[in-house]
């Protein structure tokens, strides 16, 4: 709970957001509240916004104007406190291609101080038992998909940040990433999801936010935007 | 986040790039074949004169050492960049420390290693003898492999977020290292014994000044250069 007013303190909230690169600006001026609990879609054109808006969230950038806290700590002057609150699937999946799959979660387990029983455990949650000891060079973009949502899990993340999550998955890779994310929610975890498509995350989004040149243009429930096509 | 946790994490960076290393071997190939490249050229440039060879041997096998370490220095970030890793590396939670120190310690394996080629390779190529004192050497190889590695892998992790690093990471990194080099090449001279007035004693104590500023003022800025 907020001190001053009694409600909940938000998972994310920015205010005036901006921030550009060299000359443009592409993000101008963003508002946006995300409850614990809450999945909330991030649509939008290629170029609109949505990656800096969630690379800023996730301490990767810093704003050049406006401010962003996570879970009440400020992206900016508590970043060390945001990233131990924030799980970040970005849209490349970030792993070693000439570790294997178990070594890339190994390692993840270490950085991220979990016992090495665990790394088991999530390699049988996104059904890479099988793959687990080749390299992630042979592995297929779906499986380095799933790979990198294995180490989102070892994360327990309490504010998930998910570029474009969906990409690359089958069906049952999408099913698995819902399956998650509704779990982390039904925890009190937030989610902002960035989405080109609304149809894979149909059964978890609360509300989309649509951004539009860097500004968010409009806000409706879940329904409302399936109903308009995902506009 | 506890010493002896970092000191975990550290160890598993350093595990992570020699296990991707040894894995590919793409890198030490190279490596080790530029370091011999520049011996043998430098070896056929001084000619047929024994003693100006021997008078050379220090110096080359750190030139050697010094540019084979700057293709080392910007693989090991190269590695990072590739599918986006460094952003995920600089997301765990934790010191920023440790990642410095699990480079600089895979990189020191990895110079270490290249080192002992050199040195082999320089020791039969400039007809030097083994010298009595070899563990004294070892220290100075040691203490200079040191000084390079520390500031190879600080100014690589600066460098890595141009994408001019492959220019700018010599143009930050050569000015620094003159007084290492320097130490190091006037040690390894008085230990060769072509350099007979050279007091590898008072260079090595100069070394170890260096070693010990260098480590600690990047050990105390990194976490400033590797944040966004």
């Amino acid at each position: 709970m907020s001190e001053a007013s009694g409600t909940p303190l938000a998972a994310i909230d920015a205010t005036g957001v901006a921030r550009r690169f060299g000359t443009t600006w592409v993000l101008r001026g963003v508002t946006l509240r995300v409850a614990p609990g809450e999945v909330v879609g991030l649509l939008g054109a290629n170029g609109s916004g949505k990656s800096t808006l969630l690379r800023i969230l996730s301490t990767l950038l810093r704003p050049h104007a406006g401010t962003a806290r996570i879970a009440g700590h400020d992206v900016v002057r508590a970043s060390h406190d945001v990233r131990s609150q924030v799980g970040f699937l970005a849209h490349s999946p970030a792993l070693y291609a000439d570790l294997t799959a178990r070594e890339n979660i190994a390692f993840a387990a270490t950085m991220l101080d979990r016992a090495e029983s665990d790394i088991e455990s999530v390699l049988d949650r996104v059904g890479l038992m099988a793959a687990a000891e080749r390299q992630v060079r042979g592995l297929s973009a779906g499986m380095q998909r799933r790979l990198a949502l294995a180490r989102l899990i070892l994360m327990r993340p309490r504010v998930l940040l998910l570029d474009e999550p969906y990409s690359n998955l089958d069906p049952e890779g999408i099913q698995l990433m819902n399956a998650l994310i509704a779990e982390w929610v039904a925890d009190g975890a937030a989610a902002l999801v960035v989405l080109h498509e609304l149809a894979p995350a149909a059964n978890v989004l609360h509300r989309t936010v649509t951004i539009v040149d860097g500004r968010i243009e409009a806000e409706r429930a879940a329904h409302l935007s399936l109903a308009a096509g995902g506009k | 986040m506890s010493l002896r946790k970092e000191w975990r994490r550290a160890r598993a960076i350093a595990w992570k790039d020699l296990t991707a290393e040894r894995r590919s071997k793409a890198q030490f190939n190279g490596v080790v074949t530029l370091a011999v490249t520049i011996l043998v050229m430098l070896g056929f440039a001084l000619g047929p004169d024994a003693e100006a060879i021997r008078n050379a041997a220090a110096g080359a096998i750190w030139l050697a050492a010094l540019f084979a370490g700057v293709l080392a220095f910007n693989r090991s970030y190269q590695m990072e960049l590739d599918g986006g890793a460094l952003e995920q590396l600089v997301l765990y939670p934790g010191s920023r420390r440790a990642i410095f120190a699990g480079k600089l310690l895979a990189n020191f394996v990895f110079v270490g290693l290249m080192l002992v080629v050199v040195v082999a390779v320089g020791i039969v190529l400039f007809q030097v003898r083994i010298p009595a004192q070899w563990p004294a050497l070892i220290a100075i190889l040691f203490l200079g492999a040191l000084g390079l590695v520390t500031l190879g892998t600080f100014y690589a992790a600066m460098a890595s977020r141009s994408r001019a690093r492959d220019v700018l990471l010599p143009l930050l990194l050569f000015p620094m290292l003159v007084p290492v080099l320097l130490a190091a090449m006037e040690a390894t001279k008085a230990l060769l014994g072509s350099n007979v007035m050279g007091d590898a004693g008072a260079w090595a104590r100069l070394l170890i000044v260096f070693d010990v500023i260098f480590l600690t003022a990047t050990f105390l800025v990194f976490e400033s250069v590797i944040e966004v």
